[in-house]
């Protein structure tokens, strides 16, 4: 079975950051991500202090630097499209190294970019330093709907299973002297995924099945609390509050 | 059929009486079933494919109900307003620890049926600590399920039952895909464990090694029931059930030399 899902995000630790109740460290994620994007985008300045913030939270958390940024590379599809907003966006043009670009859209990549990349850069450090199956405790402490929980906390656990059914399929296709190569091959592929869809679903019933079986009845009971102290509600707020600050700073000044 | 004897001191862990199922589609799965259990036996359960043993053990927790004829566990009748009870009576280990552990780690997969009742805090933590150590797996309750072997996964599987104090552990083919030393120390485990055994197997070693008393459902009804022994040294009984001993097996040769209970 591959490598477990724990493994891929999270960065063992022992911070404090590390220490916090997850469901501090989601509230003061989301808190700042929404503080930035509501930030002024002329006002650049603003943003290369939130960077210097995100710096300071990775090196409480002990993150090294190369890993934060390696990590950030998740982003370069979605943003991707910000850098074709100066060449086809309309108005003013102003001449760079001899293309004529637009100023709107020079603001709006450099908006996207900068907001996008701190957002991106905030899920990577609540991600390495918060395990998947704390995250989960913590959204069903912030009161997400349960059901949502449910399908999340399913997902971790099957994903390898399901995989790892894929798998053998693929094996005892090629087994049987099957590669694919080409659209005429599609139809295979097709029916491996219908017959995976199959069989996730009747897996699904059978879980069912067993969680009905221990009498579950609607609702996931809840087996670790997860409480926060006063204190660590503060500690997290500490980002959040500090953003803020700049963001107040960016639409006065 | 019906005549409900006056209750004696304790009440068998499993009395079906009469059950007779079809499903939606038409499909007859069972004709009228009686089987008693007492407290504390093991006892297998036999029957070829389709013989309607998985039908008959969804039955003993209410999963599906609806035909002819009553279940009892340990006095209860398996009626829809009992079923909590009646779910935490009757554990049942399914066939593919995959199915039967959803949670994300070995605790809280263990901890899932008592929470479910109820139970929190302290209590919990202690439940959940002496299951594991029924099987032997304390040392891994931090772990996910899937980074464990099979073995470990189907002792797992077993210690989530056990942690709700079932009266009655019905096991799905516990031996099957376990290697030699999985397989012996699962029954080793089931050995040593105080509650009553009902065992749904086609590995018939096992069911001689473990099960005292064995019966054989067949084409919806319960064909034979009795020493264990007794019915795998009956030929004709099992070839008429399609039940085939493994090549070079001779029933009457192992040694029982604990017949326990």
């Amino acid at each position: 079975m591959g490598a477990g899902h724990a493994h891929k995000l999270y960065r063992h630790g022992h911070s404090p950051i590390h220490a916090l109740p997850p469901h501090c460290k989601l509230a003061a994620a989301f808190a700042f991500v929404l503080v930035v994007v509501s930030t002024p985008r002329e006002a650049v300045w603003a943003f290369g202090l939130y960077a210097v913030l995100i710096a300071a939270v990775a090196a409480a958390a002990r993150i090294p630097a190369g890993f934060l940024l390696r990590r950030l590379l998740i982003e370069v599809p979605f943003v991707a499209f910000a850098v074709l907003m100066p060449f086809v966006a309309q108005g003013e043009r102003v001449e760079v190294l001899g293309l004529s670009l637009s100023v709107s859209g020079l603001w709006g990549a450099w908006n996207v970019l900068a907001k996008g990349t701190l957002g991106v850069a905030a899920s990577v450090l609540l991600a390495s330093t918060t395990e998947l199956r704390a995250l989960l405790l913590g959204l069903q402490r912030l009161k997400l709907p349960p059901l949502l929980v449910q399908i999340a906390s399913f997902m971790i656990r099957y994903g390898d299973v399901i995989t790892d059914e894929l798998r053998r399929m693929s094996i005892a296709r090629r087994s049987r002297g099957f590669e694919a190569s080409g659209i005429r091959h599609w139809g295979v592929l097709a029916k491996t995924a219908g017959a995976l869809f199959i069989r996730s679903y009747e897996r699904g019933e059978r879980v069912h099945l067993a969680m009905v079986s221990r009498g579950y009845a609607g609702s996931m009971p809840v087996i670790d609390e997860a409480v926060a102290t006063r204190a660590q509600w503060a500690y997290a707020a500490v980002l959040p509050a500090a953003a803020l600050a700049v963001c107040l700073m960016g639409w006065t000044l | 059929m019906t005549p409900s004897p006056a209750a004696p001191a304790a009440p068998a862990s499993l009395e079906v009486s009469g059950l007779a199922y079809a499903y939606p589609d038409g499909h007859q799965a069972l004709f009228g079933v009686d089987l008693t259990v007492g407290q504390g036996e093991r006892v297998a359960l036999l029957g070829p494919n389709g013989a309607g043993k998985t039908t008959l053990v969804l039955h003993l927790n209410g999963i599906l109900g609806g035909g002819v004829g009553t279940v009892k566990v340990a006095g209860l009748p398996v009626e829809k307003r009992n079923f909590a009870e009646i779910r935490r009576r009757v554990g049942i280990v399914f066939q593919d620890p995959d199915d039967q552990l959803f949670m994300p780690t070995v605790r809280e997969d263990v901890a899932f049926g008592p929470a479910a009742a109820g139970m929190r805090g302290a209590e919990l933590e202690t439940r959940v600590r002496e299951a594991l150590e029924q099987v032997g797996m304390e040392a891994f309750a931090d772990r996910p399920p899937h980074h464990l072997s099979f073995g470990q996964r189907r002792r797992v599987a077993v210690a989530t039952v056990l942690a709700m104090r079932p009266e009655i552990l019905v096991l799905d083919e516990p031996s099957s895909n376990l290697d030699p030393a999985s397989r012996r120390e699962l029954a080793d485990i089931l050995r040593s464990l105080d509650v009553t055994v009902l065992m749904v197997t086609h590995d018939l070693p096992y069911a001689l090694e473990l099960c005292p008393r064995a019966v054989i459902l067949s084409e919806g009804v319960i064909a034979a029931d009795g020493r264990t022994q007794d019915l795998m040294c009956d030929e004709e009984l099992m070839r008429a059930h399609r039940l085939e001993l493994p090549f070079g097996f001779d029933p009457r040769t192992p040694s029982l030399a604990r017949p326990s209970h």
